[in-house]
């Protein structure tokens, strides 16, 4: 075999090398795109059921964060998503079950809730302003203007839940309200409760993490 | 100089070279490394405060940076970095140790090689696959910036592109052109045989693939929010993707301290007879110039990167305000370090730049001591300006004028260079070969860029342009427009010296034209987004810009492909084709162009004598009885 | 003439030709599309500051960009085949003299003017706690403070002198001094308002301290502009300059809307260090 052919041989081997390397590469950034939960629509209107957790799955790659979780009406078929897909100019419910107990607001100005379409119900008590040391996370698209705090599980209730997925007969805070969706688009929800334990200043992990404390509002 | 050691060992064939210390058992001894101290040791590290934040957030900084730690340890160990420093605990004589792979032969480029000429064409392949690596990166980040409300990542994901590409980029080049150049020419062009710190010359090199590895391992603990400055405290808040990120550029920084000492020890120490100050080639200055910076700044890198590192693992709180941190301190750290090393990025653009032109022009370097007190004045005042960069970032409001007047009196010595390069160019008769078409690409990219420096460096304009894509255009205009293209015109003049095989010409043609084209393409709107008001490092933007950053993108597309132009203008010329080079293609009258292809393992077989000036171009009547440089077995 | 005066005379001619073309058509069609606009005083002055940076940065890039297009008309090898010398000119004293003369004056004057312009009025920019360029307010009215708080990933504003309120929203009177005072509660921000020709980094535990005079009522855009976390892209609001009495309604709404929220505030302070510091959770 002549130099030449050698040579060529090599090269085009190292292409092929360098190709997959570069799809190996490229692959590992991909998968951590998020997915979509869709609102579901009810004859009671467009609702969307979420829940808070202290710990994620087991399974899961962070079984130690903390987690924002879609589920159904009954805290139950728990998917690990944080895309939530809603129809515009509609008027979309939001229920969410809050099972982690209270850290606290780093800005007490998110104590009230903002931007809601109609009250906002804790519990089931119509609430208008929460204690700031008392919420676990928040909810908040802030390119419309909606903020709501949720209240932490009591710190001493025996059936705190430990890791997702959990059910309504574990300590939880059940938070309600509603919001007129914008146009069509991409926003981006996040909680502003430095609820990452373990990272300094509370606001790393899962809070720098599309799919756990953060993640997008498509409208469609 | 000391002698030679005596014969070498007999050479071992085949597989049994693996037997030894090279990048296999230094690949092998670093995994066992990590191992070490991240499980072994790291992960039995107890505290109360470590073991419940380590199993809150489902990271252990302590394990990773241990593991970092003794991973490059035994990185280098493998390699036989250890055995000189052994022999002579245990009493051997000094010696350039010729059992070091002195031999022929594709396999001396894994090993710790004490050949000044190996350990340059180790770092031109080594800075090769990093810099394709961060283009690659750059290419993913302009995919994202298509649309502004589909995203093809995931929003952290975005960050760590762009800080992998900002960190690859910027410690890689550093060495970019320093490495492969420097490493090969300083010796011939000053006379010397070899540096002064020959094993260390290896050691800053293998410290550099190690640290790359290191960022690359970001990936798989969470990537790094911060962007290639690292600030604090948001990169204390982060997951353990940014303890990569410190140890990247720890190694980096101590790669940067110990190869800038090596050649200031070279210079000044081991020139040649009758190789005077004044005679030294301009290239040589300008590596004399960088080295002085990266001697002097990178420490500053690796104190900042150290405190940043405590703060995440042993808890202490340099940066953290509110409990005694300051935000402030590693920012100021950072830029001391910041801003001379743009300048190591710029100086030796400059130096490839003029050494090019009176080759190709015909004509000696136009104002040499000017180019000189442009090279020098630029490496002293690099140091007072770097608050440039914090201007509305809250620093007392007294500096900013005088930071102001700092940073533009920089423009002063750039622009003897430009003066020195338009003159060199004056009346000349210019051939425009594919290393000279590089070089006048780097007039224009590097005009860009120092005018939108100057833009920059003035306040009251900095107030809009700060943070966002103008400084982006700005510093890719001169450090891709400047540096990039000096490299590129350095790979196609010396690599049928340095190789013996030359590259094709018309490949070499389009690969410039199209990635000239490309460059501006791409980087020339970024201005424009910057004037309308779009910050750095964004996932998202106004939709109204989608225009112009489609445009870019598909122009950096365009670049990607310039890239693989040249790729296979090297793959075609090196590998299939071989066309052997002559002896002097260029027709240069330097140092180096003296010597046979291949230059032999020793250079010189006497040491040259210098005693002309080191561009006796130009035609003017020669005083009789004067020798050019000594010969050397090789014809001018 | 020699060929040195020759290709000398005919270089200048060229370079103070198109100087003379471009420079006008530079300064005065391009010069009021300078950024940032006449949203403000401060903006105004960015844009003059601009143009002269322009008026002056144009000769200089025209005269190398001749310069290369001369040279590689005039100075090329014809014939490919020779490798013949140029003349060995290593220098010329007289021009080197003239050029480092002409450039550090340039460059003196560009630094002289950026800082007087600079010390007028602050340029929009953050000035840090003590700053030393205090626009004067227009007559008849007084400064308005507003602290501009960056959290991770929103900007919220709190109004000192209308009882501490904070909103999400911000609306300020035109023709009126307004003084930013901008801190972060935990990382480094920057609250960039384009149209207004303000930027002033937030940083956590200073108060970094910006001037603005606005003028007409207008939006403006509201960005971060320092990477401050994963949806630091998504750090942009809009804010209003309205009509004085426009305003004064709508800060008595804000306070009125946002009562429950203020009473849970901590007091005003220049910055804040609230808790959690540590590993938070």
């Amino acid at each position: 075999m002549s130099a030449a052919t050698k040579g060529a041989i090599g090269a085009i081997v190292g292409a092929l090398l360098v190709c997959v390397a570069i799809a190996l590469y490229v692959g590992l950034y991909l998968v951590n795109v998020p997915g979509s939960v869709a609102a579901t629509s009810t004859p009671t209107g467009i609702h969307l059921y979420l829940a808070t957790v202290p710990a994620a799955e087991l399974s899961d790659p962070h079984p130690t964060w903390v987690s924002y979780y879609a589920v159904s009406s009954s805290s139950s078929n728990w998917r690990h998503d944080t895309t939530f897909q809603v129809p515009a100019n509609s008027l979309i419910h939001v229920t969410i079950y809050q099972y982690d107990t209270a850290t606290g607001l780093r800005n007490p100005f998110f104590s009230q809730p903002a931007g809601t379409a109609g009250p906002v119900t804790i519990n089931g008590k119509v609430t208008q302003v929460v204690d700031p040391t008392s919420p676990g996370h928040t909810f908040a698209i802030p390119q419309i203007g909606l903020s709501v705090p949720l209240p932490g599980a009591p710190a001493n209730a025996k059936n705190l839940c430990a890791n997702a997925p959990c059910s309504l007969s574990e300590a939880h805070v059940t938070v309600s309200f509603a919001f007129r969706s914008p146009g069509p688009g991409l926003y981006r929800w996040q909680c502003f409760v430095p609820c990452a334990a373990g990272f300094i200043q509370g606001n790393g992990g899962p809070m720098q993490t599309v799919g756990y404390m953060g993640g997008f509002i498509k409208v469609v | 100089m000391t002698a030679i050691a005596a014969s070498p060992p007999a050479r071992r064939t085949g597989w049994r070279q693996l037997m030894g210390f090279n990048l296999l058992t230094g690949i092998i001894l670093g995994v066992v490394g990590w191992f070490i101290g991240y499980s072994a040791i790291g992960l039995h590290l107890h505290g109360a405060g470590i073991a419940y934040y380590s199993s809150e957030s489902g990271q252990n900084d302590i394990a990773i940076v241990l593991g970092y730690i003794f991973g490059v340890i035994g990185f280098l160990i493998g390699l036989g970095f250890a055995n000189y420093p052994m022999r002579r605990l245990l009493g051997h004589p000094p010696s350039l140790a010729a059992h070091e792979s002195e031999e022929e032969g594709l396999f001396r480029y894994f090993t710790l090689s004490t050949d000044h000429k190996v350990v340059a064409k180790q770092y031109m392949i080594g800075i090769g696959v990093f810099f394709f690596v961060g283009g690659l990166n750059a290419m993913l980040i302009r995919t994202e910036l298509l649309q502004p409300n589909t995203h093809v990542f995931g929003a952290n994901q975005y960050l760590t592109l762009v800080g992998m590409h900002g960190s690859m980029m910027m410690g890689i080049m550093t060495s970019g052109i320093l490495g492969p150049f420097a490493n090969w020419l300083v010796p011939l062009m000053i006379g010397s045989r070899r540096f002064a710190f020959p094993r260390i010359e290896a050691f800053t090199f293998w410290l550099l693939m190690a640290g790359s590895v290191i960022l690359i391992t970001t990936i798989f603990f969470g990537g790094f929010q911060t962007g290639w400055t690292g600030y604090q405290p948001l990169g204390a808040q982060g997951t353990a993707g940014y303890d990569a990120y410190i140890g990247f550029f720890a190694l980096v920084g101590l790669s940067m301290t110990l190869f800038g000492f090596n050649l200031i020890a070279t210079i000044v120490v081991m020139r040649a007879p009758g190789m005077t100050w004044s005679r030294l080639p301009i290239f040589v200055w300008a590596t004399l110039s960088t080295a002085a910076l990266m001697m002097l700044a990178a420490p500053m890198l690796i104190a900042a990167l150290f405190m940043a590192g405590m703060d995440r693992t042993v808890q202490t709180a340099f940066f953290i305000p509110g409990q005694g941190g300051s935000a402030y301190l590693f920012q100021n750290l950072f830029w001391v370090f910041g801003h001379p090393e743009v300048y190591v990025l710029a100086l030796p653009g400059f130096g490839i730049v003029l050494e090019l032109l009176p080759v190709f022009a015909r004509k000696p370097l136009w104002g040499y001591r000017l180019a000189v007190s442009g090279m020098l004045g630029v490496a002293f005042l690099s140091f007072f300006v770097w608050q440039h960069h914090l201007f509305v970032s809250g620093i007392n409001a007294d500096l900013r004028p005088f930071f102001m007047l700092s940073t533009e009196l920089i423009s002063l010595p750039t622009g003897f260079i430009f003066l020195c390069f338009m003159g060199t160019l004056w009346r000349g008769r210019i051939r425009f070969t594919v290393p000279m078409l590089f070089c006048m690409a780097w007039a224009f990219n590097f005009l860009w860029g120092g005018i939108s420096g100057v833009f920059n460096s003035d306040v009251p304009s900095d107030t809009t342009t700060h943070g966002s894509f103008f400084v982006m255009a700005h510093f890719h205009y001169t450090i891709m427009g400047g540096l990039v293209f000096a490299f590129f015109a350095g790979i196609y003049y010396w690599v049928p010296k340095m190789y013996g095989v030359k590259l094709n010409e018309t490949l070499g043609k389009v690969h410039f034209w199209i990635m000239f084209i490309a460059f501006n393409s791409t980087f020339a709107p970024l201005f424009g987004l910057g004037f309308l008001g779009m910050p750095r490092r964004v996932v998202t933007y106004n939709p109204s810009w989608q225009g112009l950053n489609d445009w870019v993108s598909a122009s950096a597309y365009v670049l990607g492909l310039s890239m693989l132009v040249f790729l296979f203008n090297v793959c075609w010329s090196m590998l299939v084709k071989r066309e052997v080079a002559e002896v002097n293609p260029w027709h240069s009258k330097s140092a180096e162009w003296q010597l046979p292809t291949p230059v032999p393992l020793h250079d010189f077989d006497r040491t040259p004598i210098f005693d002309e000036d080191p561009y006796p171009y130009g035609v003017e009547p020669v005083p009789a009885g004067s020798a050019t440089v000594a010969p050397v077995g090789g014809s001018t | 003439m020699t060929d040195e005066r020759h290709h000398f005379r005919n270089f200048a001619v060229l370079w103070i030709v198109a100087s003379v073309i471009v420079t006008p058509i530079m300064i005065f069609l391009i010069g009021p599309g300078l950024p940032p606009g006449n949203g403000s005083v401060e903006a105004s002055g960015q844009v003059t500051d601009n143009t002269v940076l322009v008026a002056m940065a144009t000769p200089v890039a025209l005269l190398v960009l001749c310069y290369l297009g001369y040279a590689i008309v005039f100075f090329r090898e014809r014939n490919p085949e020779t490798v013949l010398d140029g003349p060995a000119i290593r220098g010329d004293a007289s021009i080197q003299f003239w050029w480092l003369v002409v450039t550090t004056t340039l460059v003196l004057v560009l630094a002289g003017y950026g800082s007087a312009r600079l010390l007028a009025d602050g340029s929009g920019g953050g000035q840090g706690p003590n700053p030393i360029a205090i626009p004067k307010a227009p007559h008849g009215t007084t400064v308005l403070p507003v602290q501009v708080i960056a959290q991770q990933w929103q900007f919220t504003y709190r109004w000192p002198t209308y009882g501490g309120v904070e909103t999400r929203a911000i609306e300020l009177p035109a023709n009126t001094l307004i003084r930013f005072n901008v801190t972060s509660l935990d990382v480094i921000h920057s609250f960039w308002a384009y149209e207004l020709g303000v930027k002033a980094d937030a940083n956590p535990g200073v108060n970094n301290v910006a001037f603005v005079t606005t003028k007409g009522p207008l939006t403006f855009h509201v960005r971060c502009a320092e990477l401050c976390g994963v949806w630091h892209g998504y750090m942009f609001g809009t804010g209003t300059v309205v009509p004085r009495a426009q305003f004064a309604a709508w800060i008595t709404q804000q306070r009125a809307q946002y009562a429950p929220a203020t009473k849970n505030l901590p007091p005003y302070s220049r910055s804040y260090f609230p808790q959690p510091l540590r590993r938070g959770g």
